[in-house]
């Protein structure tokens, strides 16, 4: 080595690079070969600089490449080698690629550092990618596959199908598998084989297969005249005056392509009079009376038949301009084969998504009842067993979601907060629930209007209370992260955890209300008071004791709910006033006094809701006044719900 | 019973020289034509409450005498307010347009005129176009009557498809409720044609007058102690006659109204139109004052206020009305407004801004639980009109209501 540096310092001056090359090793070589293209640094000359390095062949080529992109090729003045540079005492540490020895210490002055700008280093990225795809560590081989299908491109298409072969990891096989079939549908030379690979993706659910085959359907709008000119992928033809047409859009088109002249607007008619007013007249026109269109263009044609203003274009002559051309979309993509494959794999692929849609739609739907359960099962408690309109009980809600929130203030940890957060909710809400029942229900049980009206004070009142104690901004409830994310089936089916939650907190909620309902001796006592409060008197039962302990329950139940609702809604005064009128909906739909009706009602509002909006996706506000005008409908044809109770049971 | 109407109503007599006395009052205190001393802002404040107490006397008469608990009526006091705005902002608004295309040369057309109008009317909500439902804006002979027939055909519409079903009770309260939140929502879309959540607005300046506020808040002052003062006058005639006697027989018991074979559905149908028509009006009156409506104004609460305004004031009476929605309303703004004086507490500073509405719902239940018949009841004690003692036995469902008269005579 040393005689190497003595003799390339001696022939400095004479012709150096043919010596260089002759004792260079091969990479070396190669890269003298491109000395020119690589110290120009230019993006659009680079390229064959790069394909040289890497497809040498060389098991130094990698090495070469990352060099050079990370800016650690340098360039010795003396003689013109490249070498990789490393900052070192006294100077820069030269490691020769070939053997990989450090050859010395140079001082900074006598060495050029290659600096490729960004476009390169992106070239230079590309290709990379072919070492990386075949790098021994799996996850750099898995880095480059998302590298590539973030960024697909022509060139990646080689490397990658060389790369399959010596795949050992099975997931990455498949992976790879996958993305050299997109990038064959996007960017391979032969149309059967992009056919064939459309035949293989279709009734793929994935985004990235669409967002493949999006491309290939596009069209652009082109406009010829005569005929459409041959070897054409035309997708349609269209007609002037259509619904995919307007015949003002095509003759702009004419005019945009200058095979038209400008149509005369209405404003350029009254920009082109206001401009020739000559003594209060233009073109032998009062000016008082252009007050309208039809005068307006007689002076106008008068104007242009002097030749004062470019000619008016009258409708009859913008029709046989029309005639005379045709429109039609065509596709950026020339081979009909290809474009046609697509369409069918995108409308195989549509089927298949729309089904799962509904399916997806169906979870929505399916969570939003089981909220919509659970805010009205308390109601379904005071109001459908006990008969008693509780306003209040969306405040209810409130408070326990409040709850929730001050005891996450008081333990950080979220899973145990919420533990504790359920019971103590259940707890502050049945306190409240008893008081007000005690306190003023017990006044109005004959005077059910009035009750209404009651409870809406309380329910105003205590709206304002909590106003004046947490604030009007939203406080946030957070669920434990076990509950975040979601359960994804593919890539259009998903649910999130906590509305899987929810629904089974709303299951759990029934079967509690069924158990006390049916098979407790407070649920047998709440039936007789509700049927005959005198007849369950005399029986020895307390009817009071028995009202409160009631209402209690359902308030408690309310406050669970305010829990669950507030994990994934912001907790705000008006939390509860938000879910009133629906859950008194979801219980007069469903049937009241029934809690299967109210199970029904739940889901006949939260499907119907569900596929409103779907139906109207945009307007979230439409699809919520549809369905209250549809449940008024609804109320003609069964006045007492889903679910009706007969006989004695129905009471009046 | 062959007494004259008045005779038999001496109440409406002394409602509607108290009234006038009032109206006189303000009058001569105004600033518009008077002496200055009760402010234009406040003039506005008292012809608004007066179409409150209209609004309100028509909720007494749907609950009040026919028991139909409406938690709904806001929703025709808006409409009747959005169909005068839709005129009122029309017209202001060509005004405007033709002032400024008349700078141009050249006369404008028509067309440009209505495009101008579309463009400054709709143009918060991103179009230019006039929805269907703006037709007739451009006349307020029309407008005027879609005041009380849009309102109204609505409440036909609704009450027949409601009581035809026999709902009935806390049921119809929910349905109303509900109707109210879907035209509320309805209105809120951007797209429904009323402009979305900006509602109309600059509703205070009449088109074509030069006149200013203070003059102009006269005018409506008037226009509502007026509006008032017949809106009473036809109240107490409809609850006098037969008609009056059948709906109160429907509200006590509506099964025994069915089987003396009267029609309870047509009897309650016309009663709620009429009232939805009555309340239309008093809104067509109360949002030139207010000067903006936006479809905040008609959510479910603020027919709740209505009947919290009716039972503070006494249901089954219609003075009793007018007084919980005049004493009400008024509380109500001079506590919101910052005007009541704060109280120390020591340890606690009660905000009545923060604390008014909790004040108001704690003392609607206490009026509901200790004092059913209201403010109004109060003139039961220096009247003669006691509660026959009736040993206990339950006379109804309603026992807030002053059926015990009609029992005695």
């Amino acid at each position: 080595m040393t005689r190497l540096i003595a003799a390339t310092l001696a022939l400095m001056l004479t012709c150096v690079s043919a010596f260089a090359q002759d004792a260079a090793g091969p990479i070396q070589q190669v890269l003298q070969e491109h000395r020119d293209t690589i110290l120009k640094s230019s993006r659009t000359t680079i390229g064959p600089a790069i394909d040289a390095v890497a497809d040498s062949g060389l098991p130094q080529a990698q090495a070469v490449l990352e060099a050079w992109s990370d800016k650690d090729m340098w360039l010795r003045e003396a003689d013109g080698l490249f070498f990789r540079a490393e900052k070192a005492e006294g100077g820069y540490a030269l490691t020769d690629f070939d053997s990989g020895e450090v050859v010395g210490v140079v001082d900074k002055d006598a060495l050029d550092q290659i600096k490729p700008n960004s476009g390169i280093r992106a070239l230079i990225g590309t290709a990379l990618v072919q070492f990386q795809l075949k790098d021994p560590d799996p996850k750099r081989r898995k880095d480059a596959l998302t590298s590539i299908s973030r960024d697909p491109d022509q060139a990646l298409l080689k490397p990658l199908r060389n790369s399959i072969e010596m795949e050992t990891d099975a997931t990455l096989k498949a992976q790879k598998l996958r993305l050299e079939r997109l990038l064959t549908i996007g960017y391979d030379a032969d149309p059967d084989a992009r056919v064939q690979a459309m035949a293989d993706m279709s009734g793929d659910l994935g985004v990235d297969v669409r967002a493949t085959l999006n491309p290939l359907v596009a069209t652009r709008r082109a406009v010829a005249q005569g005929g459409v000119p041959e070897g054409t992928n035309v997708a349609a033809i269209l007609t002037p005056g259509s619904d995919a047409l307007s015949k003002v859009a095509a003759y702009d088109m004419l005019v945009s392509a200058d095979l038209a002249p400008p149509r005369v607007t209405d404003a350029a008619i009254r920009a082109a009079l206001e401009a020739n007013i000559t003594d209060g007249r233009v073109g032998g026109v009062a000016v008082q009376q252009l007050n309208s269109d039809a005068a307006r263009r007689a002076a106008y044609i008068t104007l242009a038949e002097a030749g004062t203003v470019p000619p008016f274009i009258s409708e009859d002559e913008v029709q046989a301009t029309l005639d005379g051309f045709t429109f039609y979309d065509a596709y950026f993509d020339p081979s009909s084969q290809v474009t046609d494959a697509a369409n069918d794999a995108l409308n195989a692929i549509k089927l298949k998504v729309g089904m799962n849609q509904a399916a997806d739609l169906t979870l929505d739907a399916l969570s939003l009842a089981s909220i919509y359960f659970l805010a009205a099962i308390g109601l379904a408690i005071t109001f459908g067993v006990m008969g008693v309109i509780n306003m209040a009980h969306g405040e209810f809600i409130m408070m326990g979601a409040y709850t929730g929130y001050v005891v996450q203030q008081i333990i950080p940890n979220h899973t145990v907060s919420i533990i504790v957060a359920i019971p103590l909710a259940f707890a502050v809400t049945f306190a409240a629930g008893v008081a007000m029942e005690r306190l003023v229900i017990r006044w109005l049980y004959n005077r059910p209007l009035e009750t209404l009206l009651a409870t809406f004070g309380i329910s105003i009142a205590l709206q304002q209370l909590a106003k004046n104690i947490f604030g009007t901004q939203a406080r946030p409830l957070t669920s434990p992260a076990w509950l975040d994310g979601a359960l994804t089936l593919n890539d259009v089916v998903s649910i999130s955890y906590i509305r899987i939650a929810i629904f089974f907190l709303a299951l759990f909620f029934l079967a509690v209300f069924l158990f006390i309902m049916k098979r407790t001796r407070l649920g047998l006592e709440t039936r007789a008071v509700t049927q005959n409060p005198r007849m369950a008197a005399s029986m020895g039962i307390n009817p009071g004791r028995v009202n409160m302990l009631t209402f209690g329950l359902g308030s408690g139940i309310a406050g669970v709910a305010g829990v669950a609702i507030g994990l994934f809604a912001k907790v705000t005064s008006e939390l509860g006033s938000d879910y009133i009128v629906q859950s008194f909906m979801t219980v007069v739909v469903g049937g009241v006094g029934n809690i299967w009706g109210t199970l029904a009602g739940a889901a006949m509002i939260g499907f119907l809701q569900k596929g409103i909006e779907w139906g109207n996706p945009s307007n979230t506000l439409a699809a919520q006044t549809y369905m209250i005008v549809f449940i008024i409908i609804f109320i003609q044809f069964r006045p007492r719900g889903i679910i009706a109770l007969k006989g004695r049971a129905a009471g009046d | 019973m062959n007494r004259s109407f008045v005779a038999r109503n001496p109440s409406v007599l002394i409602f509607l020289a108290l009234l006038a006395l009032f109206t006189l009052g303000v009058t001569i205190l105004s600033e518009g034509f008077g002496v200055g001393i009760v402010s234009t802002s406040f003039v506005k404040t008292l012809g608004k409450t007066l179409c409150l107490c209209l609004v309100a006397v028509a909720m007494d008469l749907i609950w009040g005498y026919a028991g139909i608990l409406s938690l709904g009526h806001f929703a025709f006091f808006g409409l009747g307010g959005y169909m005068i705005g839709m005129w009122l902002m029309y017209e202001r608004t060509r005004l405007i347009v033709v002032d400024a295309l008349a700078q141009g040369q050249i006369p404008p057309t028509p067309q440009e005129v209505v495009d101008g109008i579309g463009n400054q009317i709709f143009g918060v909500v991103g179009s230019s176009d006039f929805p269907v439902i703006w037709s007739f804006a451009d006349s307020l002979t029309l407008q005027l009557a879609m005041v009380v027939l849009v309102p109204g055909l609505l409440a036909l519409v609704f009450g027949w498809l409601a009581f035809r079903s026999r709902v009935t009770g806390v049921y119809l309260s929910i349905l109303t409720q509900a109707m109210t939140l879907a035209l509320a929502l309805y209105l809120f879309q951007n797209d429904s044609g009323l402009r979305g959540n900006n509602g109309l607005s600059g509703l205070q300046n009449l088109p074509g007058v030069s006149a200013s506020q203070d003059v102009v808040s006269m005018w409506f002052f008037w226009g509502s102690a007026l509006a008032l003062g017949l809106g009473y006058l036809l109240a107490a005639w409809v609850v006098s006659g037969k008609f009056g006697s059948v709906i109160r027989g429907i509200r006590d018991n509506e099964a025994r109204v069915r089987f003396l074979g009267y029609s309870v559905e047509a009897y309650k149908l016309a009663m709620f139109t009429l009232t939805a028509c009555i309340a239309a009006i008093a809104g067509a009156l109360y949002y030139p004052q207010a000067g903006i409506i936006n479809p905040a104004e008609i959510a479910p609460i603020a027919s709740i206020y209505l009947a919290v305004w009716v039972a503070i004031g006494g249901r089954g009476r219609l003075y009793g009305a007018v007084i919980g929605a005049a004493v009400v309303s008024l509380l109500s703004t001079w506590f919101t407004g910052g005007q009541a004086p704060d109280v120390p507490l020591g340890f606690y500073t009660i905000k009545w801004v923060d604390w008014w509405l909790v004040l108001l719902g704690l003392s609607f239940v206490g009026v509901t639980l200790f004092a059913p018949q209201g403010i109004g009841g109060l003139f039961d004690l220096i009247s003669d009109r006691l509660r026959p003692d009736r040993h206990g036995a339950d006379l109804g469902p309603d026992q807030g209501s002053l059926r015990e008269k009609e029992a005695q005579q």
